[in-house]
């Protein structure tokens, strides 16, 4: 059986007069049934760019302009704009870091609820507002009828987040991409959040592509992990291993900042320097400047070399996976 | 309910500082006494006449006479007609509020889909084609754009009348040119060009508005459940856009009013605007003064009116009410 999202060398750039952006430069992933995906890497190495493609939701200047992204074994680019319409908020559904944002201030959430359902199959107002109200309640809002005909500003961000995710999750989809739904809420917000979608994903058996900058987030969360960096995948594995053997430089740094990793009064370790530009990466490894493994076969730009436990983009990610297993 | 009763005392208040504004200002233009009577007349005739009319008391006094005949609806007499002045007004008014109105549709009918239109598409030519109109249609001088439409429509193409208000139908008790199909030609171009200025600035708000809210995540969220873009469009986008354009569309009505002066003049529409011009060149004091009031009571009643709506539309600004 194909996997449920299958996304193949993806392009998506942005057309700049100064050249293109390449924000998401080559990336390949899957993500199988019933399982999370984490999407890890710091700001700016196109984890967003990465999910809206799939949602066919990059509008101009940024076009996608190579790879392939099936869905169930379907093209998606090969989809007409309306096919993609019917697919997206049914199929496959979004939410988004901003919980403040992501709902229309000035219509009643009934309103934002009801049109979700009726977007996609022919059903009265009355059964779609049931089906509603029993959806926040299953999200663990409050007194659902009342709050049905309340306006966004009325609820908490945590709140707002829950009802946005009772919307994504209102058609049952196959695939929910979460871009980073839990980076604007408090921690304690945050775990109700993730252990709400941990038991809404085992209830559904659907798959989940969850995108963060925090990796603290991923363990005990998600299945497999891939780590994003200046565009490209640099590392994929499962969750465990990835986090206790990293094989890629970068994704050693990542876990090195995390603070609750390292032992009591210990520095925090932090990556030296910045991503390269988007606009012109050049042909060597795009780590290779803020790397403390880099040499000269650096200057060739690594495949994404598998192994038994996952993939490194990495030259010498048999040296680092070797390195992070000794005690720090 | 607060909120309500709250806003009707500050407008009661504003007309009353009005009113003292009003009459001190029309006072201020000249005396009657100088045109009305005869310059033949002798003084002892000149001398009644002025005490009839009130005009030798204080003008303190005369205030107050003037402010307890307001409040029993008693707004003078005119000097010139010699009939109540708010009569004569009311007999003008429809004539004005039905150009006012037709040219608050054309605004809002016209203005927000080519708003819309160019802010969808901020860079297609035929957005900047409206955004170049709009910017005309707001520099031009009110009167030139009128006598140009005359030209145009009347005199070139001959397709409508020159000038006068058409015969008037009645529909649901309502007497108004609107509802015969001559008169609807006969109102066309003035209340056109009454509109042009409203029309660019409900282009302009609208169009940014545009501009503003799409980019926005809710926008963005709508996209992913997978809506229409006809209901993102009509809905999510213009639910947000149309609090601005309300205020406005509804703060100007008081402005088109005025500004019909102008209209009502190029095209001889028979209304309000005429009479004031008319009154102010042989000072009939108690038309300008009751004029003047009626404007200040539909500006009042226009913010009042724009202040409920407005928090009908937007959810926000009831429960900062409720905060306080
Ligand atoms: N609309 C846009 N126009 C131009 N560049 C963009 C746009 N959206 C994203 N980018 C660029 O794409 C890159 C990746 O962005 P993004 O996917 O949002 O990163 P992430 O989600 O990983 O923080 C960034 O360099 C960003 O500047
Ligand atoms: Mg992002």
């Amino acid at each position: 059986m194909s996997a449920l999202l299958e996304i193949a060398d993806l392009q998506t750039h942005f057309l700049a007069e100064r050249g293109a952006v390449k924000a998401v430069d080559g990336v390949s992933f899957k993500v199988n049934r019933g399982e999370v995906l984490a999407v890890v890497g710091e700001s700016g190495s196109g984890k967003s760019v990465t999910g809206l493609s799939v949602m066919g939701l990059i509008g101009k200047p940024g076009k996608i302009v190579g790879g392939s992204m099936r869905f169930q074994g379907q093209d998606l680019s090969a989809l007409s704009p309306e096919a993609m319409r019917q697919l997206r908020g049914n199929r496959i559904a979004m939410i988004f870091q901003d919980p403040m944002m992501t709902l229309n201030p000035v219509l009643r959430v009934d309103t934002q609820m009801i049109e979700t359902l009726r977007a996609h199959r022919k059903i009265s107002r009355k059964d779609a507002w049931t089906i509603c109200r029993d959806a926040l309640a299953r999200v663990g809002i409050p007194a659902p009828d009342e709050r049905m005909r309340s306006y966004p500003h009325q609820f908490s961000g945590g709140m707002r987040q829950r009802v946005a995710i009772a919307i994504a999750l209102l058609n049952d989809p196959d695939l929910l991409i979460a871009d980073e739904p839990t980076t604007a809420l408090d921690v304690t917000i945050q775990a109700q959040i993730l252990a709400l979608v941990q038991g809404l994903v085992a209830e559904r058996g659907m798959g989940v592509m969850w995108v963060t900058h925090d990796l603290s987030v991923v363990a005990g969360f998600a299945d497999r992990v891939v780590v994003m960096y200046a565009g490209e995948v640099v590392e994929e594995g499962p969750v465990d291993r990835v986090i206790s053997r990293p094989a890629h430089p970068y994704t050693l740094g990542l876990i090195g900042s995390v603070p609750s990793r390292n032992k009591r009064g210990a520095p925090l370790m932090q990556i030296p320097g910045s991503t390269p530009s988007p606009v012109n990466r050049g042909t060597a490894c795009r780590f290779k400047p803020r790397c403390r493994f880099a040499r000269a076969k650096c200057e060739d730009h690594p495949p994404l070399i598998e192994s038994a436990t996952g993939a490194s983009r990495c030259w010498f990610h048999e040296e680092v996976a070797l390195e992070s297993r000794e005690p720090a | 309910m607060v909120f309500i009763i709250r806003r009707l005392l500050q407008a009661v208040l504003v007309a009353l500082v009005m009113s003292v504004l009003v009459f001190a200002g029309v006072f201020a233009i000249g005396n009657p006494a100088d045109i009305l009577i005869d310059p033949e007349a002798t003084q002892a005739e000149r001398l009644r006449l002025i005490q009839q009319l009130g005009l030798d008391r204080p003008l303190y006094e005369q205030y107050f006479i003037f402010l307890g005949n307001l409040l029993q609806g008693d707004f003078g007499t005119s000097f010139v007609f010699n009939r109540p002045a708010l009569h004569i007004i009311f007999e003008r008014m429809p004539a004005t509020l039905e150009l006012a109105f037709a040219a608050i549709f054309i605004a809002v009918v016209i203005g927000i889909p080519l708003g819309l239109w160019a802010g969808l598409r901020p860079n297609a030519v035929s957005s900047k084609a409206i955004m170049a109109g709009s910017i005309l249609g707001f520099s031009l001088p009110n009167f030139w754009q009128g006598i140009m439409l005359i030209l145009l429509f009347s005199v070139t193409l001959g397709w409508l009348p020159v000038t006068g208000r058409g015969p008037v139908g009645e529909f649901l008790g309502m007497r108004s040119s609107l509802f015969t199909l001559e008169g609807l030609r006969h109102i066309a171009l003035p209340a056109f060009n009454l509109a042009v200025g409203l029309l660019a600035l409900v282009i302009r708000l609208t169009r940014a508005g545009t501009l503003e809210v799409m980019p926005q995540d809710f926008i963005r969220f709508a996209r992913a459940k997978g809506l229409r873009e006809r209901r993102i469009i009509f809905i999510h986008l213009l639910r947000n856009i149309l609090i601005p354009v309300v205020t406005v569309v509804g703060m100007s009505f008081g402005g088109l009013i005025a500004f019909a002066v102008v209209t009502e003049t190029i095209f001889a529409w028979p209304g309000m605007g005429k009479l004031i011009i008319d009154s102010i060149n042989v000072l009939d004091r108690p038309i300008i003064v009751a004029y003047l009031m009626v404007i200040v009571v539909v500006f009042i009643t226009l913010n009042l009116i724009v202040d409920i709506l407005y928090s009908i539309i937007d959810p926000r600004i009831r429960l900062e009410e409720a905060g306080q």
